[in-house]
């Protein structure tokens, strides 16, 4: 194993292994949500993109239609689109492979990929396909355990959970906050969500909220 | 319901990364999209901060939840990692919960 495929492994493992942590979160607000520890199982694997997971039972959870859930989950999952732009001519892969890179392919995989630049197109194929299924593995095992726990535990309300799951919302928005541009649109879009709540059916308010995202990419600035 | 939006949630996610993975890269190269799509997230992702830490609902309530969203916003301050952010909120707003 030559020095930039260990450095390439080690970025791959420290990332899975902190998002899986993310992944018994999920498992807790899915259950708080209603879904079962099956469902909340099916939806880590199957859905697998976290945000757009968290969107949906988070819709749910506050009592919105299943098409609201859907849609909102949908919105925040076409960034995986363009990822997958990117990451198709690297990993040139065509039948059931293709399937396998589409589902793996999110923020963490794309991320390290790109981060290994340096290193050479091997490193970043590495770097994909191994924080890819890194991830996988962590955040499936993590969601079974979040939702088994959660729903050991009872009434969400008595453990936090109902107060951990905008936690989770706000700890996964944070890290994209880097500038004071992307600062003003999260408060914004705070700010629009509570003028528009009691106007709106339950769950509408989280995808109208697109518009203030069309609002400020509108002009390039 | 719950079994729909699982499955139908599921089967749009993978189609929408699995066309990034086939469609010609022109397609989605246009750049107020792009702009658009890369603030997307940050905007659902704030409104669901608000329809789960301060929504019952289709009303503004403040309870025992913002006093766990101020925890983590003070845990997310402090640079804590995501772990501590989502315990330290769980724990404040369990605190309140039950002194009420």
């Amino acid at each position: 194993m030559t020095k930039a495929t260990s450095a390439t492994v080690r970025d791959a493992l420290s990332v899975a292994l902190t998002v899986g942590f993310y992944g018994v979160a999920f498992g807790a607000a899915s259950v708080a949500a209603g879904f079962s520890v099956l469902q909340s199982c099916l939806f880590s694997l199957l859905t697998f993109t976290g945000a757009s997971q968290f969107a949906a039972v988070g819709v749910v959870a506050s009592g919105g239609a299943g098409l609201s859930a859907i849609a909102a989950a949908a919105m925040l999952g076409t960034r995986n689109a363009l990822y997958g732009i990117q990451m198709a001519p690297l990993l040139n892969v065509r039948g059931l492979k293709r399937v396998a890179a589409a589902q793996i392919t999110i923020d963490e995989s794309t991320g390290v990929a790109l981060a290994q630049a340096p290193r050479g197109t091997d490193a970043m194929r590495h770097g994909f396909w191994l924080t890819g299924t890194g991830v996988f593995i962590f955040w499936n095992v993590f969601t079974f355990l979040g939702a088994f726990g959660a729903k050991s535990l009872g009434n969400p309300a008595s453990w936090g959970l109902d107060a951990a799951v905008p936690a989770a919302f706000l700890g996964l928005v944070w890290p994209r906050l880097a500038t004071p541009f992307l600062r003003v649109v999260a408060a914004s879009a705070m700010v629009f969500a509570v003028l528009v709540t009691p106007w709106l059916p339950a769950g509408l308010p989280i995808i109208a909220s697109a518009l203030v995202a069309v609002a400020f990419g509108w002009r390039e600035r | 319901m719950l079994w729909v939006v699982l499955l139908a949630t599921s089967a749009t996610c993978f189609a929408i990364k699995f066309v990034g993975h086939s469609v010609p890269e022109r397609w989605l190269a246009n750049a107020r999209l792009q702009r658009i799509n890369t603030l997307i997230p940050i905007a659902l992702l704030s409104a669901l901060v608000i329809a789960e830490g301060l929504v019952t609902k289709t009303h503004i309530v403040l309870d025992h939840r913002l006093a766990g969203l101020a925890a983590a916003f003070a845990a997310l301050f402090a640079k804590a990692p995501f772990p501590v952010v989502v315990i330290a909120a769980a724990l404040t707003s369990a605190i309140v919960y039950h002194l009420h």
